[in-house]
């Protein structure tokens, strides 16, 4: 076990250190020189050639890739080009709605997908199955901004029972934040549901047909309880894995949603800092996502060895 | 004594296709019946039906009683209380008949739970008593351990503990060996042996294995495209054999294809000189050594022009990647192959493609031998590659056709693709395939162990012919002693990577020198001895 | 029993041949528009017409008009030329690129070329798939081609996946190993015996990538990353509606059913292409 986990901790360090590498030659290729975007376009040569020098835009790139990798295992993310203020007070205000954005998407995702693919898997070929398969076929079809789009047109503008955006802040309470989250949440959920349903289903239906479900059933269990006892457990493994893959999609959903809704998560964030070759803000925003997405499949990792002793062996 | 289990007049279809055709079966208390048949017969679906978990879309006709209660009457709550408890089942595949992600101990106590209702503690206790009683003891497997780091036998072992944790009245075994390595199934076979004796249950053993029946059962059913062709005690059945089919499985079982056993006298073929192949295990993990398994370690041996050699042995012993060394598949940590006085293969050195010519292979699963996409033409021809100047035109088709006719098939044959032929008809395929570039020695690895008994004794024959006609030398691999037995001239035991005995076939089957070759030979079963010690056992009495 | 599995199997090859047809008809539909405004449109989509602004669908105008006055089911046809452009040469650099790349990783598994795809795979899928897609058009300027890019780059990964997945179990398969006793070379058994081998899963695969593709050209034409005004695009067109949603809701619901539709046509066909080309039920069928 500790083996495992020694083992998935190492892989995710090496995955962040390559995406530094990644992201920063990345960005070094981006055209134009931010310390001229910033002072704008009749700024004074010796003045951008001071700023270029308080930036250290002129060191070599390795060190200023160093200096930034240094800066982010110390939590200092630099500071933003055209806000002037630490990145990382940007991104600390601007989490607090992307992060509960995508989990509440995640959570709702799956608390629809894996009873509808439960359901469809044990009447399969019934009516309920067909109408599980219809729907999720439609719903994997249909991207999530137009989708939206198109709950603001009923919920918020037709019938009124949402605002049609905005963010009231967690400090209006919780219930009201959540509510101006709940049609963005539910427009991200929808199509991420609909292929975890279709794959719980697919997984429930061949766990159905291994040996050990008809050693289950010889013993004298129910269809049913076989299927709960022990092929649903089985199934979940596949499952864990589009958990964990649609973390990440979730989290790059949000950030066009929050442009439909006009939230001000780290999507709008993102968008302003590209306008604005802000590049540090951009930097940070793009490894921040990328340090989550890989937690999150070092917890997927660490659930299959909870659910799979095969894993555990040893160590 | 009443019939425990019985079948009256019961035919199945499946989808409107008939499967059985009005099956009589009886089965009495502490008696072993052998139900006997070939794949596709349909002695599996006959469990399935006696447990009435059949597939979708089954339509089932007569009677099944259990105790004299029909079992096509009940309802499928009553069914889940006898299955399990009253009639316990055992399969094929041990490696995957458990729940990977459950406990051994778990899995046996929740028999014993859904059916006696009894507490999580008293069913884990009942549990540690069954795997006891089914040679798992605690001292090395306690309750909480996972199907993954057991063995197949012992895999096996908790299934039967499984079956039998209620104390069922019948138990239906559905080739419950035929996975097994032959020590491996002589352990089960006593096992179940022992248990239908103490606990005085009827045993409904399915088989394809006549020497497994004819050592375990007491009455014997054979079974031949959904029928029961014959049925009786058994040593009166095997006296009789009234059935012309079950003469011809009875013969195909111990065949022995015609031909004289011949010294090794020609000249070396191919000479193996203490050869090692060790195989790189994955890391645990990266920053853990490298670990390696030896799996062929310091093996020499001879093979001679115009000889057939067998090479024996369980699963794991190296047998097969020997065979890939010699084939050039694989690369030597140690040692060299020498093929006709050139080398061949040594210490990281593969063969070049002009020798490789001389030594050609058939591989055991008939079905993936060979590419889906091409025609039979293209697939018998590959070995051409070989050649600095393949055959081209009419050349080509004329050695194609004579490699088809030796094999027993048609010019008309190179046309097809491979999915219209049946498994022994591919098994030929993959001979005339070996043959085409006349190599001097042909490979067999496990050629003949994925066939039905009567498809085998008929390539078996095919074989003993074209090394009569052609003087073509064998290393004959398998795990099958008598298959061995039948077809090879010399044998060779392999045992953890290294040959522990040689000698000719019949010197070595008569008087095994090494204890693991005895081992082997006892646990192997076979008609005769088992028809004869049957007779021993009524006269006595 | 192998007789149940292929009844199985016959009773679900109706709807895998209708799925297949109905998903072909869509596809067939938006590929003929897209090739149809190649040489006909019904109106210029670049040329405004403030007096014929916001028009409902009618005779001259099927599918009515937007906010500046163009023809939707000109821009719907301009714009299907767009989308399916984009998705399917981003399925094209991933097929050309991830497949070599696979098949080799997996002749020669466990050496450094496997290990470097491998680690390669799992740092791109580290990045959230659009916001890759949103960095490479930002730092390489929005357009088409960089959205091919964008969308290509995450292409490779998945074919190289899948090509190395399939064709691993594939080598250990008896018929390769009598191609190399044969004496063939891994590139030739690549290209003789695994590649044609593993057509099926690739061509799925391909459909389903094709549909991502056109759902993730939409999302970066949307946020103003993919193609550029004035080619019209069905993610701007969205994105244009947006504002006008509750004046004009049918500029939205029309761009946004082309999307959907689409996309179901592709995934409709890609599940009847599976069921289709797997070859037990092949078999099946040519009885």
């Amino acid at each position: 076990m500790l083996t495992y986990l020694l083992q998935r901790l190492a892989s995710l360090v090496l995955t962040l250190a390559a995406a530094t590498i990644v992201i920063f030659v990345m960005i070094e290729m981006v055209p134009g020189d931010p310390a001229a975007f910033m002072m704008g376009m009749n700024a004074d040569p010796e003045a951008v050639g001071a700023l270029r020098d308080q930036l250290g835009l002129d060191q070599p790139a390795a060190v200023r890739y160093l200096d930034w990798v240094k800066g982010l295992v110390a939590g200092d993310f630099g500071v933003s080009y055209t806000y002037k203020v630490p990145v990382f007070e940007l991104i600390a205000d601007r989490i607090g709605i992307s992060l509960p954005l995508t989990l509440y998407a995640l959570v709702l995702s799956t608390l629809i997908a894996i009873p509808a693919g439960v359901f469809a898997a044990s009447r399969r070929n019934g009516a309920a199955d067909v109408s599980v398969m219809g729907v999720t076929q439609l719903g994997i079809a249909i991207p999530n901004f137009w989708f939206a789009m198109l709950l603001v047109f009923v919920f918020a503008i037709t019938l009124r029972w949402f605002s049609a955006g905005g963010f009231p802040g967690w400090d209006a309470g919780f219930l009201p934040a959540m509510k101006a989250l709940t049609l963005p949440a539910i427009a991200l959920a929808l199509p991420q549901a609909s292929i975890l349903a279709r794959v719980m289903r697919s997984a429930l239906i061949d766990t159905m047909g291994e040996d050990y479900v008809r050693t289950a059933r010889a013993k004298g269990l129910t269809a049913r309880q076989a299927l709960w006892r022990h092929a649903l457990r089985n199934a979940l493994i596949p499952v864990l894995t589009i958990i964990g893959l649609q973390f990440s999609f979730l989290l790059a959903g949000a950030i066009i949603i929050e442009n439909v809704f006009f939230l001000p998560g780290l999507g709008r964030l993102v968008f302003q800092a590209i306008t604005q070759r802000d590049l540090i803000v951009v930097k940070s925003v793009v490894i921040l996502l990328v340090f989550a997405v890989t937690v999150v499949t070092f917890l997927v990792d660490m659930a299959y060895a909870a659910v799979d002793p095969r894993l555990r062996r040893g160590g | 004594m009443s019939a425990s289990l019985s079948l009256s007049a019961v035919s199945l279809s499946i989808q409107g296709q008939p499967i059985l055709d009005h099956v009589d079966l009886e089965l009495k208390k502490g008696e072993v019946l052998g139900l006997v048949g070939e794949s596709g017969s349909g002695k599996s679906m006959t469990a399935l039906a006696a447990m009435q978990l059949l597939p979708q879309g089954a339509s089932l006709t007569g009677v099944i009683e259990l105790d004299g209660q029909d079992l096509t009457d009940l309802d499928e709550a009553a069914l889940c209380r006898l299955r399990g408890g009253a009639i316990g089942m055992i399969f094929q595949e041990p490696m995957t008949a458990l729940n990977p992600l459950q406990t051994i101990g778990h899995q046996v106590a929740e028999t014993i739970r859904i059916h006696r209702g009894v507490s999580r503690h008293q069913s884990a206790r009942l549990a540690r008593e069954v795997l006891n009683r089914v040679g798992l003891p605690e001292a090395h497997f306690a309750l909480d351990r996972y199907p993954h780091d057991l063995s197949g036998g012992q895999r096996q072992r908790v299934v039967i503990a499984i079956a039998i944790a209620c104390r069922p009245k019948v138990l239906i075994a559905d080739e419950p060996t035929t996975a097994l390595d032959v020590t491996t199934q002589a352990e089960i076979l006593a096992l179940l042996k022992h248990l239908v004796a103490e606990e005085q249950m009827g045993l409904l053993l399915i088989t394809h294995d006549l020497a497994v029946v004819a050592d375990m059962a007491d009455r014997i059913a054979i079974m031949k495209d959904g029928r029961i062709v014959e049925a009786g005690e058994t040593v009166a059945l095997f006296d009789t054999m009234r059935h012309p089919y079950t003469r011809r499985l009875f013969e195909a079982s111990r065949h022995v294809p015609r031909g004289e056993r011949r010294r090794a006298e020609g000249e070396p073929l191919l000479e193996a000189e203490g050869i090692v192949r060790d195989y790189r295990l994955p890391r645990r993990a990266f920053w853990h050594p490298r670990r390696t398994h030896r799996a062929v370690d310091h093996v020499s041996f001879t093979l001679r022009r115009g000889e057939n050699v067998g090479l024996v042995g369980e699963s794991g012993c190296g047998k097969s990647t020997l065979a890939r060394a010699v084939l050039g598949l694989e690369s030597l940590q140690e040692g060299r192959i020498t093929l006709l006085g050139s080398p061949f293969a040594g210490r990281d050195i593969l063969p070049e493609p002009a020798a490789r010519r001389d030594v050609q292979v058939v591989f055991q699963d008939p079905y993936g031998s060979f590419n889906p996409r091409h025609r039979v033409e293209r697939l018998i021809a590959e070995p051409f590659h070989l050649l600095d100047r393949p055959p081209h035109g009419a050349v080509r088709r004329a050695r194609i056709e004579r490699a088809l006719g030796e094999v027993g098939l048609a010019p008309a044959d190179a046309s097809k693709y491979i999915h219209e032929f049946s498994g022994g008809q591919r098994q030929r395929l993959a001979i005339a395939r070996a043959l085409i570039i006349e190599p001097a020695l042909i490979i067999l690895d496990e050629a003949v162990s994925a066939l039905d008994v009567s498809i085998r004794a008929q390539i078996l024959d095919l074989l003993a012919d074209l090394s009569e006609r052609l003087g073509v030398t064998y290393l004959f691999i398998s795990h099958d002693l008598s298959v061995v037995r039948a077809i090879t001239d010399r044998v060779m035991v392999m045992k953890d990577g290294s040959i522990v005995e040689e000698g000719e076939t019949d010197e070595v089957f008569a008087r095994p020198q090494h204890a693991y070759t005895q081992r082997l030979l006892a646990a192997t079963p076979l008609i005769d001895d088992a028809l004869a010690r049957r007779r021993d056992r009524t006269l006595s009495r | 029993m192998d007789r149940t599995r292929d009844e199985r199997r016959r009773w679900g090859a109706a709807r895998t041949t209708r799925s297949f047809l109905v998903g072909g008809a869509l596809t067939l539909t938006f590929l003929s528009a897209a090739l149809l405004s190649l040489v006909w449109r019904p109106y210029d989509v670049t040329r405004l017409d403030v007096a014929s602004r916001l028009l409902a669908p009618s005779a001259d105008h099927w599918l009515g008009t937007d906010q500046y006055g163009r023809d939707l089911l000109a821009m719907v046809m301009v714009g299907a030329r767009t989308s399916i452009a984009v998705a399917l040469i981003a399925v094209g650099v991933g097929v050309l690129f991830g497949v070599p790349l696979g098949l080799s990783a997996a002749a020669r598994r466990g050496g450094w070329l496997d290990e470097f795809i491998m680690r390669g795979n799992d740092l791109i899928f580290a990045f959230p798939a659009l916001l890759l897609a949103i960095m490479i058009t930002a730092v390489f300027g929005p357009g088409a081609v960089n959205a091919i890019i964008a969308i290509g780059i995450f292409n490779i990964p998945v074919f190289a996946r899948l090509s190395r997945g399939g064709a691993l179990s594939l080598w250990t398969r008896d018929f390769v190993l009598a191609a190399r006793v044969a004496g063939k070379g891994p590139a030739r058994i690549s290209a003789e015996h695994i590649l044609p081998n593993i057509m099926n899963l690739l061509i799925v695969q391909a459909t389903i990538q094709f549909s991502l593709g056109i759902l993730a050209e939409a999302g970066l034409s949307y946020i103003g990353l993919g193609a550029q005004p004035p080619l019209p695009s069905w993610g701007r067109m969205l994105a244009e509606a947006q504002t006008m949603i509750s004046l004009a809701p049918h500029l939205a619901l029309v761009p946004g059913l082309a999307i959907v539709l689409t996309v179901l046509g592709l995934n409709l066909m890609g599940d009847g292409l599976r069921d289709m080309l797997d070859p037990r039920l092949r078999r099946e069928r040519r009885a």
